[in-house]
C-alpha cells in the first residue's frame, strides 16, 4: 500500500467512530422533524385567509371590496352591524382565522366626497413569532388589493383629481388581539416587529454562553484525561459533587465573562440595523418589569446550569481533546435550535412535535421567557423553570454517579440490572 | 493492625480478568513493592487501592476501612502517584502544590507546600509555568506533590519512570525516609534492582496471581537467585 493510502486509510479508521457519528445523526433526525413541522406551516400560509365580515354599508365601493373578500378569503361569518363583533370574533377564532373585517356605513359616501373610507380590522393575533404573521400578510395584501382595485376604478370613472385621494381611497384602522388583552391601532405585524429585536438579546446571549460555557466544560474533562490530572484530583479527599459543581461553576462564570464580551459587540452591530417603526411598547404595557428580569434571570441561571452539566456528562466521554471537540457540536445544535425557533415563532403557535423538542431542550426556557412575561404567561415560564431544574438536578446525579464509576477511567461501566436481565433472557 | 489487608481482591474489565483473587498485608512503616511484567496487574490493584476503581471480589481494607464503603475516609490518608501522571499546566510548581494542600489542611497549607518545595528540590524553577518543566522536573513535582501530605499510605507506581539515574536516586533516597518516618509505601516497579535497594517486602505477580511474596533476601536464597530478576523468571517459568 502507498503512503497516501496508509495514511488515508488509518485516519478514516480513527475517524470513524460512533462519537464521530452519533451527533450528526441526532441532530439531522431533529432538522428532519423540524423541516416537516415548517412545511406544514407553509402549506397552511398558502390557504386562504379565514376571517368575518361585517359590513353596514352596502353600496357601490363596499360591494367591489366585499366582492375581493369574498373571492380571495374564506369568511366564516357575515353580519351587518358592529354590535356583532363579539360572535364575530369568537367564531373567527374558533375556525382558526386572522381577523374580523368591518366596513361602516359611511364608507361609499365617503369616498364618492374624495375623503378616504376607512376600513377596521380587528385581527386576532395567533402568536408573536415571525412566521406566525404570514397569515395575516395574506390578508393584508388583499386589503392593499382592494386599495388598489378602488383606485383603479376612481381613474376610469375621472371622478377626482386629487391624485393622493386616488391612489390612496381607503385607510385601515387596526386593533389587535392577543391573549385576552386588546392593542388598539397596532397590527399583529407591528408587534411580532418590534418584539422580534426585542427579545433577539435573549436568546443570542443564551447561545453564547452555552456554546462558550460547555466549551470549556468538555475540553477541561479531556484535558484531564489526557494531561493525566484526572487520576490525581479522583484520589484527593473531596467529594465527586465538589469536583462536577466546582468545575459547572467555573465555567459559568468564565462564559458569562465571555458572553458579556461578546454581546457587547453584538449590541452596537444591531444598533446599526435598528429600524424605528414609531410605536412605544410601554404605550401597550408590553414592557418588562423588574420582577420579570428576575424571573429570566433565575431561568436562564438553571438553563445554564442544566447545559453545563449536560456537557460534564459529555465530557466524561471524551478521551481527548481532539473528542472533545466533536461532543461540543451537539451542544452547539441544540442552543442553535432553539434560538431560531424563538426568534421566527411562538411557542403557543408551533406545531406538537416542534413544541415537544423546544419545551424539551432546556436552553429554550429563558429564550422563551421574556415573550411569556410579556403576555402573563406565567404558567410556561414556571413550569420551564421547573422542568429544567428537575432536567439538571437528574443530570447532575449522573455525572456524579458517572464520576463514581470506573467509566471515567476505563471507558466501561458496570450495569448490574442489564447484565441481569441479559442473564435472564438467555 | 495492618496498614493494607488485601483478601482475594478480584477486577474485571468485561469479560478481561486482570486481577485473580489476590492476597496479601502491609504492616505499618512497611515498604512492598508489587512486581510484575507488563499487563500482570501491577497498576490496575495500585488503582484499586486508591479508590479508582470498584471491585469484583475479595475485600480490601486500609487501616481498618473498607474500601468498598468508606472511600471517601481512605482518601483522607493516601497519596497516589500514578505511572504517568501530570499536572495543570498553566500553573507553576508552586501554585499547583498549593492546590493540592488546600484539600488537605485549607488552615495550615503553608508548612504543607515548602514541604513539597523541598521534596521536589526545583530551587527557582517552583515558580515557573509546569508546561516549562522537562519529564524528570515534572517527576519531582508528582513525587513532592504525593509525600508532602504526609499520608499514612503512600501509593507509588514506577515512581522513577523516566528518571535518569540521579533523579531515580534522590527519589528513592525520598521514598526511604518517608517510611522512616511513619509512612506505609505500596509501590509498583519494573526495576528489580529499585526494589531489591527499597522494598523490605515483595510480592511477584503475573497474569493477575501473587506468585510469592516475601522479603528480597529471603526470595533470594529460597530460589538460588543472585538477584530478583532472576527470582522472578525462575517462580514465573
Amino acid at each position: 500500500m502507498s503512503g497516501l493510502g496508509n495514511i488515508t486509510k488509518k485516519e478514516i479508521r480513527e475517524l470513524l467512530t460512533p462519537a464521530t457519528f452519533i451527533p450528526i445523526i441526532v441532530v439531522a433526525l431533529i432538522f428532519a422533524t423540524m423541516g416537516t413541522s415548517i412545511q406544514g406551516l407553509q402549506e397552511q400560509s398558502s390557504d386562504p385567509p379565514v376571517i368575518g365580515i361585517i359590513t353596514e354599508d352596502t353600496s357601490e365601493y363596499s360591494a367591489m371590496a366585499l366582492t375581493i373578500l369574498h373571492t380571495n378569503a374564506k369568511s366564516v361569518f357575515n353580519s351587518t352591524s358592529i354590535a356583532d363583533l363579539q360572535n364575530g370574533l369568537e367564531t373567527v377564532k374558533q375556525h382558526d382565522g386572522v381577523a374580523v373585517v368591518f366596513i361602516p356605513k359611511n364608507f361609499t359616501d365617503r369616498i364618492s366626497q374624495e375623503e378616504q373610507g376607512t376600513i377596521e380590522v380587528y385581527w386576532i393575533m395567533k402568536g408573536t413569532g415571525i412566521m406566525d404573521s404570514i397569515s395575516s400578510g395574506t390578508l393584508h395584501l388583499l386589503l392593499s388589493y382592494i386599495n388598489t382595485n378602488l383606485s383603479k376604478h376612481l381613474i376610469e370613472q375621472n371622478t377626482s383629481v386629487n391624485a393622493s385621494f386616488v391612489l390612496s381611497p381607503t385607510n385601515r384602522v387596526e386593533t389587535t388581539f392577543y391573549k385576552n388583552r386588546q392593542f388598539p391601532g397596532i397590527s399583529p405585524n407591528t408587534i411580532a416587529g418590534m418584539l422580534a429585536s426585542q427579545s433577539m438579546l435573549i436568546p443570542l446571549v443564551m447561545m453564547m454562553i452555552i456554546i462558550m460555557a460547555g466549551g470549556i466544560v468538555i475540553t477541561s474533562m479531556a484535558l484531564e484525561k489526557e494531561n493525566k490530572t484526572l487520576e490525581t484530583l479522583l484520589t484527593l479527599p473531596v467529594k465527586r459533587t465538589s469536583i462536577v459543581t466546582g468545575k459547572i461553576i467555573a465555567a459559568a462564570v468564565i462564559g458569562l465573562i465571555l458572553a458579556v464580551i461578546y454581546m457587547m459587540g453584538m449590541q452596537f452591530y444591531f444598533k446599526g440595523f435598528e429600524l424605528s417603526v414609531g410605536v412605544n411598547l410601554a404605550t401597550y404595557d408590553l414592557v418588562l418589569t423588574t420582577a420579570d428580569f428576575l424571573w429570566i434571570g433565575f431561568s436562564l441561571f438553571l438553563a445554564l446550569i442544566a447545559g453545563l452539566s449536560l456537557c460534564m456528562l459529555l465530557g466524561s466521554f471524551a478521551k481527548n481533546y481532539k473528542s472533545a471537540q466533536t461532543l461540543t457540536f451537539p451542544i452547539t445544535m441544540l442552543a442553535l435550535i432553539p434560538m431560531f425557533i424563538t426568534i421566527f415563532a411562538d411557542f403557543d403557535t408551533l406545531p406538537l412535535a416542534v413544541k415537544v423538542l423546544t419545551f424539551a431542550i432546556p436552553f429554550s426556557h429563558p429564550m422563551m421567557a421574556s415573550r411569556a412575561l410579556l403576555f402573563d404567561d406565567y404558567l410556561l415560564v414556571i413550569g420551564g423553570i421547573v422542568y429544567v431544574g428537575i432536567f439538571a438536578l437528574i443530570t447532575i446525579s449522573i455525572v456524579v454517579w458517572v464520576f463514581k464509576t470506573d467509566r471515567l477511567l476505563t471507558g466501561t461501566t458496570k450495569f448490574k440490572w442489564l447484565k441481569a436481565l441479559k442473564r435472564r433472557r438467555f | 493492625m495492618a496498614a493494607v489487608e488485601v483478601k482475594n481482591l478480584v477486577k474485571k474489565y468485561g469479560s478481561l480478568d486482570a486481577v485473580k483473587g489476590i492476597s496479601f498485608s502491609i504492616s505499618e512503616g512497611e515498604i512492598f513493592g508489587l512486581i510484575g511484567p507488563n499487563g500482570a496487574g501491577k497498576t490496575t490493584t495500585l488503582r484499586v487501592l486508591s479508590t479508582l476503581l470498584s471491585i469484583n471480589g475479595g475485600s480490601v481494607t486500609i487501616h481498618g476501612y473498607d474500601l468498598s464503603k468508606q472511600a471517601a475516609e481512605i482518601r483522607k490518608l493516601i497519596s497516589y502517584l500514578p505511572e504517568d501522571a501530570g499536572a495543570y499546566k498553566n500553573l507553576s510548581g508552586r501554585a499547583y502544590l498549593q492546590f493540592i494542600a488546600n484539600f488537605f489542611d485549607p488552615k495550615d497549607t503553608k508548612t504543607m507546600v515548602q514541604k513539597g518545595i523541598e521534596i521536589t528540590d526545583l530551587g527557582a524553577r517552583i515558580d515557573d509555568r509546569v508546561d516549562t518543566y522537562s519529564k524528570g522536573m515534572m517527576r519531582r513535582l508528582l513525587v513532592g506533590r504525593a509525600l508532602m501530605t504526609n499520608p499514612k499510605l503512600a501509593i507509588l507506581d514506577e515512581p522513577t519512570s523516566g528518571l535518569d539515574v540521579i533523579n531515580a536516586q534522590e527519589i528513592r533516597k525520598l521514598v526511604k525516609s518517608t517510611a522512616y518516618s511513619g509512612t506505609t509505601v505500596l509501590l509498583s516497579s519494573h526495576n528489580m534492582l529499585e526494589v531489591e535497594f527499597l522494598c523490605d517486602r515483595i510480592a511477584l505477580i503475573s497474569e493477575g496471581k501473587i506468585i510469592e511474596t516475601g522479603k528480597p533476601t529471603t526470595l533470594m536464597q529460597k530460589y538460588q537467585a543472585r538477584n530478583i530478576e532472576e527470582v522472578f523468571v525462575r517462580t514465573v517459568s
